[in-house]
């Protein structure tokens, strides 16, 4: 079909709407409550435009093309709407920009900076409203909300978790919990999901950049890090790279110019889990435990299990996260060997992930002395503001290794950070130790890729498994749901809370589309098959790990260290 | 449509099938919808809530469809000025419920609400006895005077809240939800009440359906003006005499309304200005009231009839008190949804306040211009699209008062520095 | 009154959220939905209870906060404006030793501003517990207010 944009000839198919259609021009049309793959809210009406023959103007994000269309992008009048209505936002919002975290990466400064406004003719009408700082994993500031809706879009109709709703009416409208409440007061998992969509400063990740600075420059802490595998697949779309890619050994130069002590892998716990994980699925298999087994190291998931779903507690596997996992193994194992106090020891955890935060304060997690073992969570925002405020350009880091005892990984580890990845990395160890034959294929396609929910069969022992894999929490509960009825077909689930697994998590990179998603899987799966060692059974520091300390899989006390549980709460 | 106002009993059935009621229903029963349809359309009737849309243009778009299809009768009368509705729903209930039945017939819907706001209890009350006398009566239910017809109203009160007679955000409150209006496209005869086929109309059209039918579309046709036929009903209030509901062919003037009907401002004081329509209508001075009442004659207010509210304002009133009121009202009623109309009102009101306290610039002049066309073009819903017509018109109308308080301002800045 | 017996009498569904709420409004004597109420209806409709409170929130004639006993409604839209020569908000206020929006220290009145109840023509006017007053004038509205609180008041 055929129309016209700015009196430029455009040609469409029916059903496009006039952004659509502008896209696929180059042509320009500024947006703001608009987010691909979420509903289209039409509230801002930043997109106006001028259509021929029609009265008033109408929202490009949902107004239909039709044939014949003439339609002017950037008239005066488009152009003053268009800047009236965003003077008319700023009036109600806290413009104190240079306070908040989102200073020059802000969608509404954007759009108020490409739309020319050097001057607010409306004076504030901001009625300020208490922040919510009350959990340790996200803070909501109302006082920035714009009301662009994504936020209650995400949380309802893509975690189909309902805690964040508009109320009130008119001008007086808010975007909250029930109640007002703060939100660890509701059934908030803390996925982060609702951060990471927010153009402003309205919810976001709990900032710890100040206390792990202090905690570099204290002589008298021993400061370790480690880096989850999302991460690094993502942290260069901040950084100005061409992609969210960054090597590991310039990432390890990087941490080790910010000043950690030592620089450890998530990958390589991740391995370890795998190891007690498997052999937990094989126990269970094997000696008739509860089944189908559920994956334990989301934990928005946990979050979610523990306040809704008491009932399938049992399901889920009781190995920790390779977060905790890796914080206990500091404390105790590297502690030991290396004749430290554990109380000098100072943990820190890289993570995509805003729910770590509040993993890692749970009570259960404390090795010694009340102390967390893993002190504290950066999400992947938090590292690279920290890698602007030291100036560290990219450009100049040396490829560097991981430390020891931690350093040395598989590419099954990898594949943690993308859905569908632990459980691929769980089936290459897991179909070898119970076929003892070696895979043919590595690659386990039918479980990755952005669909919700993901099925694969495999040969066990001469039996044919069936295992599914979720992301995003409205297809786990479907999932968790079936389990409940006891129709569930599946032997192991894997359960994670955001699209996309954790590449796609609460605490990565702003900017996180399908798009962006399939660009960080595909790195994933790219640092996968440039390794050597692709299954986590044949780390060798893992299995000298086990000789040196464990002894073997689920063993005493590798259950004592590494496994924890589950309680139903509120 | 008044006719029985005031002459039955409105808690009787047998009163109005005494005079005459469900009888256009028996004739209609054994018509075909398209015909039934084409009788309104030569009629010529649009509209009486406010938006003034052809009602035979929805009536063709519903029978089209197909499934499960609702009809919905918009009885949120929230305008400011308006009680027409009220009074048609008290006086005579059947008149509305056999409209009704005939549209619902006419289009194939078997089930429709009427949505009421919450403040009209004793219209609730008196169509809730209404609707089960004639289920009794075998006018509604199944097999509806013995022919193969079912239909069935049920009522559905409003939460307070202006904005639920806007139609999406009446749909959304009947679904159970905030009454906040939706994204258009689809519009309610593709996606309506529960995502089906569903056809809105206010009550004094439902109300017309009868008297179309009876007397036959094109005779109905020759009622009222080349520009809009029939008979309308104006809700006359404020400052006039003899303050009610009037029941009047179109063509006849706003000013006829005032002074013949009306009897014109009590104790000799002058009309200042008069507002069209509701909160959401031009305001407009004693010199054009001379413009007959239809929609073609009032484009000049840019502005359509509305529901038919006049209310008159005697010369007591400041223009900027008034404005501010009306605004003051939108500011209030707004769903919140969208930008320009949420942020917009409340900076408007400021605005205003600034007239009304003499401390307005140019400057603040061309902003509230600025600010209540843009709040009026790219609002996402009516409420928004009209709150500001008032304005709009004033500062065409009564250009002289905003100037003259400038002025004012600018002098008294003088003087005090 | 049980709130479980006002839900008895509508279909579990989301539709029929609003008229439940409002039911239950006018049969409690504070006029509010509490907490443990939304909690109950949100469970009972199938619905989160971030929606009911939503709803609550929304609609002026619900609230989550409680109110007096009688709910006194005061219009404020021009028509009732331009026909009220005593102010009857202020007149009320007075009366009652109130301000707007606020309750009797003896729970039984609230005063609340409302938008045109449609008596434009026999303004001005007032809604106490959604029944409409019209015609007010300050003598009116002194005998209203003693018939709610239970008090003859002589003359005319």
């Amino acid at each position: 079909m055929n129309a016209y944009i700015n009196h430029i000839p455009v040609e469409f198919e029916k059903g496009m709407t006039i952004l659509d259609v502008a896209k696929n021009y180059n042509i320009n049309i500024p947006t703001l409550c608009h987010y691909p793959e979420l509903h289209i809210n039409s509230d801002c009406r930043i997109c106006s435009v001028e259509i021929d023959g029609r009265k008033g103007l109408k929202t490009a994000c949902s107004t239909p093309m039709h044939e014949g269309m003439k339609v002017i992008t950037n008239s005066p009048r488009v152009l003053n709407a268009r800047k009236t209505i965003t003077e008319l936002i700023l009036s109600n919002h806290d413009a104190n920009c240079t306070a908040c975290t989102r200073n020059l990466n802000c969608e509404l400064q954007s759009l108020a900076k490409n739309l020319g406004i050097d001057l607010n003719r409306f004076p504030t009408v901001l009625s300020r409203s208490p922040l919510d700082l009350l959990n340790p994993s996200l803070v909501r500031n109302n006082n920035r909300c714009i009301k662009c809706g994504r936020c209650v879009d995400v949380c309802k109709n893509v975690q189909s978790m309902h805690v964040l709703e508009t109320m009130h009416r008119g001008h007086k409208m808010t975007v909250g919990p029930a109640f007002d409440d703060p939100l660890n007061d509701r059934i908030c998992t803390f996925c982060g999901q609702c951060a990471n969509v927010c153009p402003v400063g309205a919810i976001m990740e709990k900032d710890n950049t100040d206390i792990v600075w202090e905690k570099l420059h204290d002589p008298s802490v021993y400061v370790m890090v480690q880096i989850a595998p999302a991460v690094r697949v993502a942290v260069g779309e901040t950084l100005n790279q061409k992609d969210g890619l960054i090597s590991n050994g310039k990432l390890v130069s990087a941490l080790r110019h910010l000043g950690f002590d030592h620089i450890y892998d998530t990958n390589f716990t991740a391995d370890l889990t795998i190891m007690e994980e498997g052999t937990e699925l094989i126990k269970r298999v094997t000696e008739g435990g509860v089944l189908p087994m559920i994956t334990s190291c989301c934990p928005a998931w946990i979050n979610l299990a523990e306040q809704r779903y008491a009932d399938v507690l049992d399901h889920i596997s009781t190995c920790k996260s390779p977060q905790q996992m890796f914080g206990t193994l500091a404390k105790t194992y590297f502690a030991d060997k290396s004749n430290m106090d554990s109380r000098d020891i100072y943990v820190v955890s890289v993570m995509p992930c805003t729910a770590k935060k509040y993993e890692a304060s749970r009570k259960e997690f404390s090795s010694f002395y009340d102390l967390p073992d893993v002190d504290i969570v950066l999400t992947t925002r938090e590292l690279s503001k920290m890698f602007r405020q030291m100036g560290v350009d990219f450009s100049f880091m040396e490829e560097e290794s991981f430390d020891n005892p931690f350093g040395i990984t598989t590419g099954a580890a990898q594949l943690f950070g993308a859905s569908g990845g632990v459980m691929e990395a769980a089936l290459r160890t897991v179909y070898e130790l119970v076929n003892k034959e070696p895979l043919k294929d590595l690659n386990f396609t039918s479980v990755r890729g952005l669909k919700g929910i993901k099925e694969a069969s495999v040969n066990l022992g001469g039996n044919d498994v069936k295992v599914a894999v979720s992301n995003g929490l409205a297809n786990a509960k479907k999932l968790v749901d079936q389990v409940r009825r006891g129709e569930s077909p599946y032997t192991f689930i894997e359960i994670m809370a955001c699209p996309g697994g954790c590449i796609g998590g609460g605490g990565q990179p702003y900017g996180t589309t399908n798009e962006v998603r399939e660009a960080r899987l595909e790195s994933t799966y790219f640092i996968d098959e440039d390794m050597v060692c692709r299954k986590s059974h044949e780390n060798e520091m893992i299995s000298s790990l086990y000789e040196e300390y464990l002894g073997e899989p689920n063993s005493k006390l590798a259950h004592h260290l590494l496994h924890t549980y589950y309680q139903a709460r509120k | 449509m008044t006719a029985r106002f005031g002459v039955i009993d409105p808690f009787s059935i047998e009163d109005f099938t005494n005079h005459g009621g469900y009888d256009v229903l028996k004739k209609v029963l054994s018509m075909k919808g398209e015909d039934i349809i084409d009788e309104v359309r030569l009629s010529r009737i649009t509209g009486r809530g406010g938006a003034s849309f052809p009602t035979y243009l929805k009536m063709q778009a519903m029978a089209k469809e197909t499934g499960e299809k609702y009809l919905v009768c918009n009885a949120d009368e929230g305008e400011p000025g308006n009680f027409k509705d009220k009074y048609l729903m008290e006086r005579d209930p059947h008149q509305l419920l056999e409209g009704m039945l005939i549209s619902g017939f006419a289009v194939g819907a078997k089930k429709a609400y009427i949505y009421v706001r919450g403040e009209y209890q004793s219209a609730i009350y008196l169509l809730e006895h209404a609707i089960s006398e004639a289920r009794k009566y075998g006018y509604l239910g199944q097999d509806i005077c013995g022919q193969d017809f079912s239909f069935d109203i049920e009522i559905r009160q409003g939460g307070g809240a202006y904005v639920c007679g806007e139609e999406f955000a009446l749909l959304e409150s009947i679904e159970g939800k905030p009454g906040r209006t939706r994204v258009k496209p689809p519009f309610p005869t593709e996606v309506g009440l529960f995502g089906q086929p569903t056809l809105i109309n206010n009550v004094e059209t439902f109300s017309t359906l009868p008297h179309i039918l009876a007397m036959g579309g094109e005779a109905y046709g020759l009622l009222g003006s080349d520009f809009a036929s029939g008979t309308k009903l104006i809700s006359l209030s404020g400052n006039v005499r003899h303050k009610g509901l009037y029941e009047v062919e179109y063509g006849v003037s706003i000013r006829q309304v005032i002074e013949e009907l009306g009897g014109g401002v009590p104790e000799g004081r002058a009309i200042n200005m008069v507002q069209l329509g509701g909160a959401c209508g031009p305001i407009i001075p004693e010199h054009l009231l001379d413009i007959d009442i239809d929609n073609e004659r009032f484009e000049i207010f840019n502005s359509k009839m509305g529901a038919g509210a006049i209310i008159v304002i005697d010369d007591r009133f400041d223009l900027f008190e008034i404005l501010i009121r009306t605004m003051r009202f939108f500011e209030h009623e707004s769903c919140g949804k969208c930008a320009p109309c949420r942020e917009g009102h409340i900076q408007i009101v400021k605005l205003l306040e600034k007239f009304y306290d003499t401390m307005v610039t140019k400057k603040d002049y061309e902003s509230l211009v600025s600010l209540a066309n843009v709040i009026h073009e790219t609002a996402l819903c009516g409420l928004g699209q009209t709150s500001t017509t008032s304005i709009l018109a004033t500062v065409e109308f009564f250009q002289y008062y905003y100037q003259q308080r400038i002025r004012q301002s600018e002098r008294r800045e003088w003087v005090q520095s | 009154m049980q709130i479980i017996d006002v839900l008895k009498k509508y279909p579990a569904k989301e539709t029929s959220l609003l008229e439940i709420l409002l039911e239950i409004d006018s049969l409690k004597d504070n006029h509010s939905i509490s907490k443990e109420e939304m909690y109950v209806v949100a469970n009972y409709v199938g619905v989160e209870v971030s929606h009911v409170y939503s709803v609550v929130s929304f609609y002026t004639l619900l609230s989550t906060e409680p109110r007096g006993k009688h709910i006194i409604q005061v219009c404020k839209d021009v028509p009732c404006y331009v026909n009220d020569a005593f102010d009857v908000r202020k007149t009320v206020e007075r009366l009652l030793h109130i301000s707007l929006g606020e309750t009797t220290r003896d729970g039984l009145f609230t005063l609340e501003e409302t938008a045109c109840i449609g008596c434009c023509d026999e303004a001005p006017a007032m809604l106490v517990d959604l029944e409409p007053y019209t015609n007010l004038t300050k003598d009116k509205i002194h005998q209203i207010i003693d018939a709610y609180r239970g008090v003859k008041t002589s003359g005319a």
